[in-house]
């Protein structure tokens, strides 16, 4: 047996839309005792206004904060009291929102994900402390830390013109202080309305079966009432034509580090095209064997370490069009970048021009898939792929199926992405450590 | 129909419905833990195997432990070196396989596989589709007893190590774990979790080779198999491939960790941090204490999940905080409590007077029975989610296998959780949690933090990161 002939995991999807307009999607999974819900709404950090920049995050962070029914804490008590785990996230084109649990709590589940789709409490006091937390959470992943945000704050606004595409997801701290109950409440009414949300439940559905569970989710969201969907504008702008560079100081790191930004393919309209990317990423970068790991790190010592990814937040199928591939690097501060740069050219030409081997492919194919099946041992994983491939492309099965697609991936289609990489223009950010000379003396 | 948009609400009117509040849903019957049998087997080099049949995914995880303490009863650095240049190339050379060689042999199985080293365990992990696991274990042996260490591959890992040391030691976490092992662990094998860049220019591939031939030993080492795998064909099949792995002697285990000793917090200067981590400890409770899963129930009410006293505080009431976790690490004769927070730089002081208020109010102002219920529903559905996966259940496995505990102590533990009374958590927190028991460090700018956390007390001369 190839590795490539393992069957795709058996799971049935079944679909619903409620009268209000919410779409459901219920993958039943008997294999497992735990059961998930998850909410994604069709709100990410490309549709915030100009000047709230990172109000789609903070407003993740309100959502948590009491509905009608429940207090403030309480939504994190009664799921973690019912044996839960939660969380929510914020990306370009979506914000999901998500619990999983045993399966003895599913309607519990429901109820809680209803409540604060149609009734969230949002107070001025709420507001003000959320604030705050975010402002932490940034200062904790961005601010005091080496290489905070890299890429994915500070590589877009090189790649991209347009705000949509450009601003800092995160927020501007002046901007997510002057955010105001108004503008969460407008924010609300505008983009969570049930007809612009997708309800997903995944696993243990226990006794209740398809039908049961449907019954529930009518019983527990059928009365939110209907609003009107916001039209959804395109993100669409040209590909640069050359090559734009950009430099920024970081305080903390050691270490000179690079970004190298592309455009890829339309998801929706060229999957195939975009998924090569997926795999010429993987190819470059993933394993020992990997054309700019053999090169960059062991051959020619350019590195430190190298990682290439199609998509901005780390994997591909998280946004619709325009999306980002990014290669990113950290080299010693004795190696000019354009020796990097240098060489990844000659390795892309090389791809273009002769394509990966077929064994290459195959090995890169299976290292695919054995880590989405590793990924979908996990319920919430699972769950979360699902359902963000039903909202941004209207096919959850893209997740199911994606070891395949990657796996028929022929040569020529990787030498076709690596020639369309070189064939336009590019962002390259380069991370510069600025000096310290405080921290080199001794007191 | 005009263009102008229909009024959105405001936030009142979003927050009500006609109908108004409505009951929370009772909850099911949560299943019992499905955990697999585990068949075990012992090779006569020493080698103990333990494998399970996990199927839900076409994988098998698998994970070695080697107790890999160094021979020094203190910490050495030139040890610590050499140990992490020996995990960094165990993959880059046996006599058949070259770096490329190794890794093209698991890709083709949708393999990956990869080393480690801590004061207390070498490791070598790894996970491939099931089908392929014959390929992941005559790779693995290959590496365990035939790794080449070249001198090429040496001289490389030891210049990249040394920029990684230095990537890792600009995060201010690294520089708080740092400090917080030796405040409470002192000069112990155990505070030298990562070496310094100077030590490893200093290690050979010669000394590599030489710690190989000492530390990469069977006897005392433990291999976890677990997934879509039949146990006894997966134990015949390391049988046939590590029956013949020899050493000259047992792998060395870890002398004890000595206690924390309670004490003044020290205060890490860090020029230029805008935010501090707050890193407290104290004696934590080993799993076969009696009082175990009281404790484990405490410290969910003081800062173990979301809901606890803690993270309520500091960050739904008062925003000073992202995240506020409180946790037990096992050491050896022992456990240690850790309760960790970052927060801005002018709020340090203040986080660290309420981190010191609910620390008293756990002795002071007893878990309550509500408390508790939400702690024990969620330490077992918690356990259950947590078990759900190949790889969460193969480590969990060799983590309790090495303190002599097998799969019935996690199929009692949900009983155990059950079982436990409202007195004995509320003795638990005021044993574990009182604020006269703790210890720890500081890292952020003293010359703004440094003040304000002075003038509360218990804060000892600083050191710089």
């Amino acid at each position: 047996m190839s590795v490539t002939d393992v069957e795709p995991a058996a799971l049935e999807l079944h679909r619903a839309t409620l009268s209000n307009g919410l779409r459901v999607l219920i993958a039943p999974d008997p294999t497992t005792p735990v059961v998930g819900v998850s909410v994604h709404v069709d709100v990410g950090f490309r549709s915030e206004p100009e000047g709230r920049t990172g109000f789609a995050h903070l407003f993740e962070h309100l959502m948590f904060q009491g509905s009608e029914s429940l207090e403030k804490l309480a939504h994190f008590r009664h799921v973690q009291a019912s044996g839960g785990v939660f969380n929510g996230s914020t990306h370009q084109d979506y914000t999901d929102y998500f619990e999983v649990l045993p399966g003895a709590a599913l309607e519990r589940a429901l109820f809680l994900e209803a409540d604060r789709l149609r009734a969230p409490k949002l107070t001025v006091e709420n507001l003000r402390n959320q604030v705050d937390v975010v402002k932490e959470e940034i200062r904790l992943n961005v601010q005091n830390r080496p290489y905070g945000g890299f890429p994915w704050i500070l590589l877009p606004p090189v790649l991209y013109d347009t705000f949509p595409n450009a601003h800092n997801g995160y927020g501007d701290f002046s901007e997510l202080e002057q955010a105001t109950l108004e503008d969460a409440a407008s924010f609300f009414d505008t983009f969570y309305a049930p007809g612009n949300a997708l309800l997903t439940i995944h696993g243990d559905v226990a006794e209740h079966g398809v039908d049961g569970v449907l019954a529930l989710v009518e019983r527990h969201f059928g009365d939110i009432p209907f609003r009107p969907t916001p039209q959804r504008p395109s993100f669409a702008e040209p590909v640069p034509g050359s090559e734009r560079r950009q430099s920024v100081p970081d305080a903390h790191a050691p270490l000179p580090a690079m970004a190298i930004g592309y455009r890829v393919p339309d998801p929706t309209t060229e999957p195939d095209a975009y998924l090569a990317h997926a795999m010429l990423a993987s190819v470059l970068t993933d394993g020992e064997a990997a054309r700019l790991q053999r090169r960059l790190v062991h051959a020619d010592g350019l590195v430190t370490d190298v990682s290439a990814s199609n998509g901005l937040m780390g994997g591909p199928l998280d946004a619709r069009d325009p999306d980002t591939f990014t290669i990113t690097a950290v080299h010693p501060a004795d190696v000019e970048p354009d020796r990097v740069l240098g060489a990844v050219d000659d390795e892309l030409d090389r791809l273009a021009a002769q394509g990966p081997s077929a064994e290459e492919l195959s090995r890169q194919s299976a290292r695919w898939a054995s880590a989405l099946h590793r990924e979908d041992d996990r319920v919430m994983f699972r769950m979360l792929g699902l359902g963000a491939r039903e909202l941004l492309y209207g096919r959850a099965e893209l997740a199911l199926e994606l070891p395949e697609r990657l796996a028929a991936l022929r040569p020529e289609q990787i030498a076709g992405a690596a020639g369309r990489l070189r064939g336009a223009g590019r962002a390259v950010l380069l991370v510069e450590p600025a000096a310290q000379p405080d921290q080199e003396e001794t007191p | 129909m005009t263009a102008t948009q229909p009024r959105t609400r405001t936030a009142e009117e979003i927050g009500r419905t006609e109908t108004g509040p409505r009951p929370l849903p009772a909850l099911g019957r949560t299943r019992d833990v499905p955990l697999p049998d585990v068949t075990t087997a012992t090779l006569p080099n020493g080698l103990r195997i333990l494998a399970a049949h996990r199927p839900g995914v076409p994988m098998v995880e698998v994970l070695l432990r080697i107790p890999a303490a160094g021979p020094s009863a203190t910490a050495d650095p030139a040890y610590t070196a050499g140990m992490e240049v020996l995990v960094e190339t165990m993959l880059t050379g046996t006599a058949t396989r070259d770096r490329v060689g190794i890794d093209d042999e698991l890709a083709a199985v949708g393999g990956e596989l990869g080393v480690g080293v801590d004061p207390e365990w070498l490791q070598a992990g790894g996970s491939a589709l099931a089908s392929g696991l014959p390929v992941v274990l005559d790779v693995l042996a290959d590496v365990l007893t035939g790794a080449t260490h070249p001198d090429d591959e040496v001289a490389r890992e030891r210049g990249r190590l040394a920029e990684r040391i230095a990537v890792a030691r600009a995060q201010p976490r690294t520089v708080a774990r740092e400090a917080l092992q030796r405040k409470r662990f002192g000069d112990h094998p155990i505070s030298s979790e990562m070496p310094t860049a100077e030590a490893v220019a200093g290690i050979t591939a010669e000394r590599v080779r030489e710690l190989h031939a000492d530390t990469v030993v069977p006897d005392g080492a433990r291999l976890v198999l677990v997934g879509d795998i039949d146990p006894d064909t997966a134990i015949e099949s390391v049988r046939a491939r590590l029956g013949g792995w020899t050493g000259s002697h047992p792998a060395r285990e870890l002398s004890d960790a000595p206690a924390v000793v309670p004490g003044d917090l020290e205060l890490v200067h860090r020029p230029g941090s805008v935010q501090s981590q707050l890193r407290l400890t104290a004696p934590g409770v080993v799993r076969d204490d009696p009082r175990y899963t009281a404790f484990q129930l405490a410290n969910l009410v003081f800062g173990g999940y979301f809901s606890s006293r803690w993270m309520e505080n500091i960050r739904e009431d008062k925003g000073y905080t992202y995240g506020a976790h409180s946790s037990q690490e096992f050491v050896p004769g022992g456990a240690v409590l850790g309760v960790d927070t970052d927060v801005a730089s002018d709020v340090t002081a203040a986080a660290l007077l309420e981190t010191r208020y609910e620390l008293g109010r756990m002795a002071a102002v007893p878990p309550t029975p509500e408390e508790i219920e939400s702690a024990r529903r969620y330490a077992i559905g918690s356990l259950l989610i947590s078990l759900d996966s190949q790889s969460a259940l193969a480590g969990t496995l060799s983590v309790l296998d090495s303190v002599g505990l097998g799969v019935d102590w996690l199929r009692d533990r949900p009983a155990r959780l059950e079982e436990v009374t409202v007195e004995q958590v509320a003795d638990a927190a005021c044993d574990f949690f009182a604020p006269t028991r703790f210890t720890g460090v500081i890292v952020g700018d003293a010359d703004v933090i440094g003040p304000r956390l002075r003038a509360l007390g218990g804060i000892a001369q600083e050191g710089r990161a």
